[in-house]
């Protein structure tokens, strides 16, 4: 690279080199939106070979699953109604990915952030609907950034690994979950389902104006775009990338290292708790089974399609929620097991991983290739 | 039947530890041995559940729960050498492509295995050790399966292995300096690569245990988070595959408590003693953890422990 440079005439390096900035961020860019779309793409095609290889054919499969998540405004509402916990819940991987950890247990936070939200709204029954949700929202917030920004103090001051210990703690919120639903927060007259009592109708959040989707879609794009300033612009964030780049620098620097990986792990924690208040209080009017189906699962493979970048992940968080949204669509028409839509994701997670290796080495993509131009 | 009434908890806690251990102590003698070559496999949980279904699927096709055995090995060690082909890449994490294996194997169990809900597959065998006693508690006890007896030989050998070869030497040397056996003419990644794949096998092996013995059937809730408890077992066990086999008594056990209270009506709070193997998971990682030491034994390569 250097010897490339130097060749380069040095007078016509001055004017040359505010284009040259440019380019390079182009191409940066560029490389950033190519790479994620080629894996994707190779992912299909493995998948779509999974499928012929069982004698169906990937061309109607990708058809119904087009049909069944963008096809028609219904499905686009399914879809968007599944995207919504996911912006959150991804939000609660990318974030502390940021300073290097991979924490994958933002279903224990969903999950109890659902329950805390559904337990406190039971008291508070008289008081107008938007106090009661401000109680709930708050009340799973706490409860999901005590439970991830617990990983984070374990990792920060005992050197605990996040990834194992939020997993278990996921396994561990479900077993206090389900103790709560069939012990003692149970509403008597749910018979064949567990539930807690009902935050009453009143209360539940409303539908965004023109559609049949929740505002708790809104509110996961905005926590999203919030998440992306705090980390790219402000100095806050920027000790976090520096945490995540070099942790040593960091401290050498006189960053409080541990505060900071406390502090992003429970903010984390608090926006899986927020998804799991959401899903609570205007999906399901009460905390029951039908909390636990994954989405803290999904949300680890947004935040990795998404690169941990948040405003990235307002998208991926749509095609992942389609995807999940025509699942029954496939399984229906096709005769398919509903693990279908489980295996593509898997290999979607493997081909997006393994395409970390093509960064800086797809030769038309290279910045080398400006200099070499100047 | 005699009633010998609250005699009867640690007796099923014992018996219980001795049938759940089984999965616990493969997977682990598994993770040790990829993590002893320098590699960290999370997808370990995947392939459990992967050796689960295959071994069920072809212990009933061909009517023989060896050759299920055997299949579910096999599936294990492909998976194995799959994750040990994609970490030899650039910048692809061992730990984020076990996440990715985890989902990927479970998706794959979850669609072959549909079919085999319903239909009942050939069982492995069990050995009688208690047919002197006249307690049928203890008799059951000491009804075990042969798989828990392989475990323990697998254990030893893996332990003579990582002591006393050549081949464990070099395993030890892959993991502890990859400078070292390269500079020594060796191929780290083909090291690693084999050593994954090996203890996919064992992984396997551990599922077929699952689905061929105890519970004893195929389900999408049959594994959780096993695969997984066993990685910070072996951190438990300081990467010696001797304590691997204590260690994964005590998960066992651990994992009986809840149903071992139920037999005797204690039926309160049943799904906190379910996530007794978890709690006891994590506490021992709290307090075998530190910040600032190295842990002794550990692999010096490997990323969980850096």
């Amino acid at each position: 690279m250097v010897s490339i440079a130097d060749r380069s005439p040095p007078a016509a390096a001055v004017p040359s080199a505010a284009r040259q900035e440019f380019a390079l961020r182009a191409y940066g860019a560029a490389e950033a939106i190519v790479v994620p779309f080629l894996a994707i793409l190779v992912a299909a095609i493995i998948f779509g070979v999974f499928i012929a290889a069982i004698g169906k054919s990937p061309l109607d499969l990708y058809w119904l699953v087009y049909t069944g998540a963008f096809g028609t405004w219904f499905s686009w509402q399914n879809t968007l109604l599944r995207a919504a916990p996911l912006l959150l819940v991804a939000l609660c991987v990318a974030l502390p990915a940021r300073l290097g950890l991979v924490v994958i247990g933002g279903e224990g936070a969903l999950v109890l952030g659902g329950l805390a939200a559904a337990a406190i709204a039971i008291p508070l029954q008289n008081l107008p609907a938007i106090v009661i949700l401000m109680f709930m929202a708050i009340a799973g917030m706490i409860m999901g950034a005590i439970w991830i920004g617990g990983v984070g103090a374990l990792r920060a001051y005992r050197g605990v690994n996040e990834t194992i210990s939020s997993l278990l703690l996921a396994y561990i919120a479900i077993a206090l979950f389900n103790h709560f639903v069939e012990g003692p927060l149970r509403d008597p007259a749910s018979l064949n389902k567990p539930s807690t009592a009902h935050i009453g109708e009143g209360n539940l959040i409303g539908a965004l104006p023109g559609m049949d989707v929740h505002w708790g879609l809104a509110i996961g794009a905005i926590a999203c775009v919030l998440a992306w300033i705090l980390m790219e612009r402000t100095n806050l964030g920027f000790a976090a990338r520096i945490t995540g780049g070099n942790i040593r620098a960091a401290r050498l620097q006189g960053l409080p290292v541990g505060r900071l990986i406390v502090a992003f792990c429970a903010l984390g924690g608090a926006m899986a708790g927020l998804a799991g208040m959401i899903e609570v209080a205007a999906v399901h009017g009460r905390a029951n089974g039908s909390l636990i189906i994954g989405y803290g699962y999904t949300g680890i493979l947004v935040a990795f399609l998404a690169r941990q970048n948040a405003l990235a992940v307002i998208p991926v968080a749509v095609l992942l929620g389609g995807i999940a949204a025509a699942g029954g669509l496939v399984q229906r028409r096709m005769g398919l097991p509903d693990a279908t839509m489980l295996v593509f994701q898997g290999i979607l997670f493997v081909v997006i991983l393994l395409s970390e290796t093509l960064y800086g080495r797809i030769p038309f993509l290279q910045a080398s290739v400006v200099k070499e131009r100047t | 039947m005699d009633d010998i009434g609250w005699w009867g908890v640690p007796l099923a806690v014992l018996g219980g530890a001795i049938r759940v251990s089984t999965p616990f102590l493969f997977v682990s003698l598994g993770e040790c041995l990829t993590e002893k070559s320098g590699r960290i496999n999370l997808g370990l949980e995947g392939t459990l559940v992967l050796g689960a279904v295959a071994g069920y699927a072809l212990s009933y096709e061909l009517n023989s729960a060896w050759l299920g055995l055997l299949a579910a090995g096999i599936a294990g060690c492909l998976f194995g050498a799959f994750h040990g082909w994609l970490c030899k890449f650039q910048r692809v994490n061992d730990i984020a492509i076990g996440i990715a294996l985890m989902l990927l194997g479970t998706g794959l169990a979850f669609f072959f295995g549909k079919p085999y809900i319903q239909p009942s597959a050939p069982q492995l065998p069990v050995i009688s050790f208690g047919g002197w006693s006249d307690t049928p508690q203890l008799e059951s006890v000491l009804r075990i399966n042969v798989l828990f007896l392989i475990g323990i030989a697998v254990a030893v050998l893996l332990w003579w292995v990582f002591r006393a070869t050549r081949a464990g030497l070099i395993v030890r040397m892959a993991g502890d300096s990859a400078d070292a056996a390269r500079a020594m003419g060796y191929n780290v990644d083909r090291i690693r690569l084999l050593s994954t794949a090996a203890g996919g096998f064992l992984a396997g092996i551990g599922g077929a245990y699952l689905s061929l013995y105890y519970p004893g059937s195929w389900n999408e809730g049959l594994s959780s988070g096993q695969g997984l408890m066993a990685v910070a077992l072996v951190i438990f066990a300081r990467w010696n595959p001797l304590a691997c086999f204590g260690a994964a008594l005590l998960f066992g056990g651990a994992g009986a408590l809840g149903p071992a209270l139920q037999s005797v009506g204690v039926t309160t709070g049943y799904y906190l003693f379910y996530a007794a193997p978890y709690v006891l998971t994590l506490v021992i990682m709290i307090l075998t953890s530190s910040q600032s030491r190295v842990l002794s034994g550990a692999p010096s390569e490997l990323s969980i422990t850096k």
